[in-house]
């Protein structure tokens, strides 16, 4: 059981890393893309979009962590 | 050879040298304060479980359909380049301490000589299991790319390749130097290789969910300057904010990480 813990943290920290909104935030923004591209409208600007938001927020959010420390 | 082949030959090599940077500081550490011979059969044993799950999942990526592939492969290539940018971003801003070999090395050669005594005529199950793992954590994230970006493209030969000559410019390297090599510009290597992540993570994502890139292919000419664009203008804010905080009130209020 300790093992599966372990593995499975492992497994965590390594896909998802320092920031699991970032992760979660890739999940959503590909599935935007995905719903958009559907239809007769471009997509392919979502992602570049999510980043420049994504980036930008998590660096942010650890700048004001550092700072706070 | 391509552009997109282009990309994978640099970012796989840039990856695989950053990551055996920091392997070959474990390796080098264990193998001179212990035992040389069971630090090398650690490595060796790390190569062959990393060897086989490259055979492994290899196939099994490339038999499945290029549009859930790249749907996948764009997810994941994403979420690690952002990690690695971010990370990079944040060394780079001065908010988070740069990862330095000397250190990391003064501390293996501290705990390996604090775990005891060496019998020199058998195998050293404290200098095996140290490099093993170190070769091992550090070799996955060089196995995802290589097996990530090489099945995509249909050329997991190049991406092992480009992985190759990177393992083996650092061993040399090591070698020459028999020290670790703390003067490679490694926040520099990790801050390309994230947005060469990012880039093609983006690209191949967005074709994966059924978006069409303008110019197809040469998108990625605009994608990899606008991202490096993006990230150094990121960073020149935050090291401006620092500079403001620093004179507002003092140099010792600003905290590194």
């Amino acid at each position: 059981m300790r093992r599966l813990e372990a593995f499975l943290r492992f497994l965590w920290d390594f896909v998802v890393g320092d920031d699991w909104r970032i992760a979660a935030g890739v999940v959503v923004a590909l599935g935007i893309t995905a719903l958009v591209a559907d239809t007769s409208l471009a997509a392919w600007w979502i992602l570049p979009v999510a980043v420049i938001v994504l980036l930008g927020a998590s660096v942010w959010h650890a700048a004001r962590s550092a700072r706070s420390t | 050879m391509s552009g997109p082949e282009l990309g994978l030959a640099i970012s796989v090599f840039l990856a695989c040298a950053v990551e055996a940077v920091e392997a070959l500081t474990i390796v080098l550490a264990v193998g001179y304060t212990r035992s040389w011979r069971s630090s090398l059969t650690g490595v060796g044993a790390a190569v062959l479980v990393l060897a086989a799950l490259t055979a492994a999942l290899g196939p099994a990526l490339t038999a499945l359909p290029i549009n859930v592939l790249r749907l996948i492969v764009g997810a994941l290539l994403l979420i690690f380049g952002l990690q690695w940018l971010r990370k990079a971003i944040l060394r780079a801003a001065g908010l988070k301490a740069l990862h330095d070999e000397r250190e990391a090395y003064e501390q293996e050669l501290s705990a390996a000589r604090a775990a005891g005594s060496v019998d020199r005529t058998r195998l050293d199950p404290y200098s095996f299991t140290i490099a093993f793992k170190g070769v091992l954590l550090e070799g996955l994230e060089v196995v995802f790319i290589v097996l990530t970006f090489g099945a995509n493209q249909h050329n997991i030969g190049l991406a092992a390749v480009a992985a190759g000559v990177a393992v083996l410019a650092v061993v040399v390297a090591g070698i020459a130097v028999h020290s670790p090599l703390s003067r490679v510009p490694e926040n520099t290597m990790k801050f390309a290789v994230g947005v060469m992540l990012t880039s093609f993570g983006m690209f191949w994502g967005a074709t994966g969910a059924g978006a069409s890139w303008p110019g197809d292919d040469a998108a990625l000419l605009v994608l990899v300057p606008a991202t490096l664009g993006v990230s150094v203008g990121i960073v020149a804010m935050l090291r401006r904010r620092r500079r403001l905080a620093s004179a507002a009130v003092g140099p010792e209020a600003v905290v590194r990480a």
